[in-house]
């Protein structure tokens, strides 16, 4: 059952082959028995999660309010920046590690109106600021397949808890690529989709006009019916569009003869691992063999990414994370002399050095006299990367190339050095600038058998197509049915 | 373009954030590295670009919703303020701000 996709799962639930609270407590003792090697959950609540299994089972007998739907009874693990109101939510700060929420993201609420079962909240970079899950103020996750490895971040808990088979599927965020790139390091599936598809409501605000939620599966097809449950507009959210409901597992037979699939020069340029980039093109080599075409592309801004990310994604935190001020929600520091003494102790005990680093940068690019130098010159430069895949898509369908470049990397290998650690996310950072999904597959390993991810970028609300190319090539490939060798099954 | 400490103190009293003299020179050097890294975008020429302050283009976004002049929110005051560090009758407790 632990490396079952989802929808094996359901059929064994539909047929009473398992129950949801079976099902349930193997994966409760797989998380059991790994969690403290690998520290992929921050909380997790057994008598929750089987109580919500009861109920899935009660559904799946008619007994229910509803008509069970496939992820009826499926555990599912919840990165740590969705609100719950029935678990405690601190989005791995110290800030936050006695919070529980008075009310649900809305992707808990749909979850939960599906019948899913939380299996628990996942480890994740402190308030989602992070490439390699170390600057969780619970401590790092490890990688499944090299313990001396991250896994990536800042849902690095959440492809860790499915790379591991701790569970069957969870949920994530993306700002500049805490979906796809820790997917990649996990050897998971992962989908940022198009800004405004999932509802931000209730999900921890780094940087809104980046931020989106999205699954983290081991398969395309098991995210496609992630994305059913997940995607749909909510009025909470003033970013979330108004679109009909679609089927993400509508084009997962996609026919691959004549796609056009374009190859961007600066993501197979020098400064990338050899072998990361020989199994990218082995897997493009594969669609190629399956009647697809490909076509060199440029995206030439691509170097600029980080610069302006880094400008953008700190000056809406330090907006967002003023609202951690030790008075309404979170943690209060004992000794202060006044209110703004209060303010600044609080800050300062609550928050790591990570983040408060980002809060100080986006202050200063906001602050007088540099709005226009770095603010509105970044957001002026977002516009050329957004232009470039405009005019990439006009000449092809699909982008592919790496998701990061390089394979895992060792825990404190780039903690002391920031420029680094954001250099890392390079190829991950131009799709939400743009706004457009982008989605991580495995596509082999390197030399040391660490996992190795291929990226996949389309147009807006490409996604079920994006899944469909990427679903083709599972068929064909079992990268993405490998189990870690640090925790076999 | 890069900061002294000195400007990374008044920086850290804008943001609310207690930076201790110890810390002083090691976090400024590590944030202007990371200003380094932003510098980059000064070689560009951008005159005549729009700012893009929303991740979709304008044809894809609709227009702001605006919902009827309604209370729609019920009175939670309660469930909220148990996240509180401290609260009385209903009221956020700070320390005292007038004399």
């Amino acid at each position: 059952m632990l490396n079952s996709s989802l929808s094996e799962l359901s059929a064994a639930l539909a047929a009473k082959r398992v129950s949801s609270v079976e099902l349930t407590r193997q994966f409760l003792a797989r998380i059991r028995s790994l969690n403290g090697k690998l520290n992929a959950f921050i909380t997790v609540d057994e008598e929750h999660s089987l109580g919500q299994a009861l109920v899935a089972d009660q559904r799946r007998a008619g007994k229910g309010h509803a008509e069970a739907g496939p992820l009826t009874g499926i555990p599912i693990a919840h990165k740590d920046i969705f609100c719950t109101k029935g678990l405690r939510t601190t989005c791995g700060s110290r800030m936050l590690a006695g919070y529980t929420s008075p009310y649900d993201a809305h992707v808990i609420e749909r979850f939960d109106a599906a019948g899913a079962v939380q299996l628990g909240k996942t480890n994740m970079d402190e308030f989602a600021m992070g490439s390699s899950n170390e600057t969780s103020h619970f401590g790092p996750v490890r990688n499944p397949w090299d313990a001396t490895r991250v896994p990536g971040g800042s849902s690095g808990g959440s492809a860790t808890a499915v790379a591991a088979r701790m569970a069957p599927a969870a949920t994530g965020t993306d700002t500049g690529g805490s979906i796809r790139q820790p997917a990649a390091l996990t050897g998971v599936s992962g989908l940022k989709p198009t800004y405004g598809v999932v509802s931000r409501y209730g999900m921890i605000a780094f940087a809104s006009s980046l931020d989106q939620g999205g699954p983290i599966g081991k398969s395309a097809a098991d995210l496609a019916l992630l994305m059913n449950a997940m995607a749909g507009f909510d009025a909470r959210d003033s970013t979330s569009l108004e679109r009909e409901p679609e089927d993400y597992a509508r084009h997962l037979n996609l026919d691959l003869q004549g796609l056009r699939i374009g190859l961007p020069k600066e993501f197979f340029a020098e400064g990338v691992d050899a072998e990361v980039l020989a199994r990218v093109r082995d897997a493009v080599k594969w669609f190629e063999s399956q009647g697809a075409k490909t076509v060199e592309i440029a995206l030439p801004n691509t170097g600029l990414a980080v610069p302006v990310y880094y400008v953008l994604a700190p000056a809406e935190a330090s907006s967002n994370l003023s609202r951690f001020d030790g008075v309404r929600y979170g943690h209060r520091a004992k000794d202060y002399a006044d209110l703004n003494d209060l303010y600044r102790r609080t800050r300062a005990e609550g928050f790591g050095t990570e983040v408060k680093r980002r809060i100080l940068i986006g202050t200063y690019v906001l602050s007088h006299g540099y709005y226009d130098a770095y603010y509105l010159k970044a957001q002026k430069v977002r516009r050329l990367i957004a232009k470039d895949f405009a005019d990439a898509f006009a000449r092809c369908d699909l982008i592919m190339g790496p998701t990061s470049p390089s394979t895992a990397f060792a825990l404190g290998a780039k903690a002391d050095d920031p420029v680094q650690m954001y250099l890392n996310d390079i190829f991950t950072i131009p799709a939400p600038l743009a706004g457009l999904p982008g989605l991580s597959i495995p596509c082999g390993f390197d030399g040391k058998g660490l996992p190795v991810g291929l990226q996949l970028m389309g147009n807006y609300f490409a996604e079920a197509k994006m899944l469909g190319a990427a679903h083709r090539y599972q068929q064909a490939t079992d990268w993405h049915l490998r189990a870690p060798t640090e925790t076999p099954l | 373009m890069s900061l002294t400490p000195d400007q990374l103190e008044r920086i850290a009293l804008l943001a609310r954030i207690e930076v201790g003299p110890e810390e002083l020179s090691g976090v400024t050097e590590r944030l202007n590295r990371v200003l380094g890294l932003i510098d980059q975008l000064q070689a560009l020429d951008t005159r005549g670009i729009e700012p893009m302050s929303h991740p979709l283009d304008a044809h894809l976004t609709p227009p702001p919703r605006l919902r009827a002049d309604e209370a729609t929110e019920t009175d939670r005051r309660e469930a909220y303020q148990k996240a509180a560090p401290a609260v009385s009758q209903g009221l956020y407790l700070v320390p005292k701000v007038i004399e």
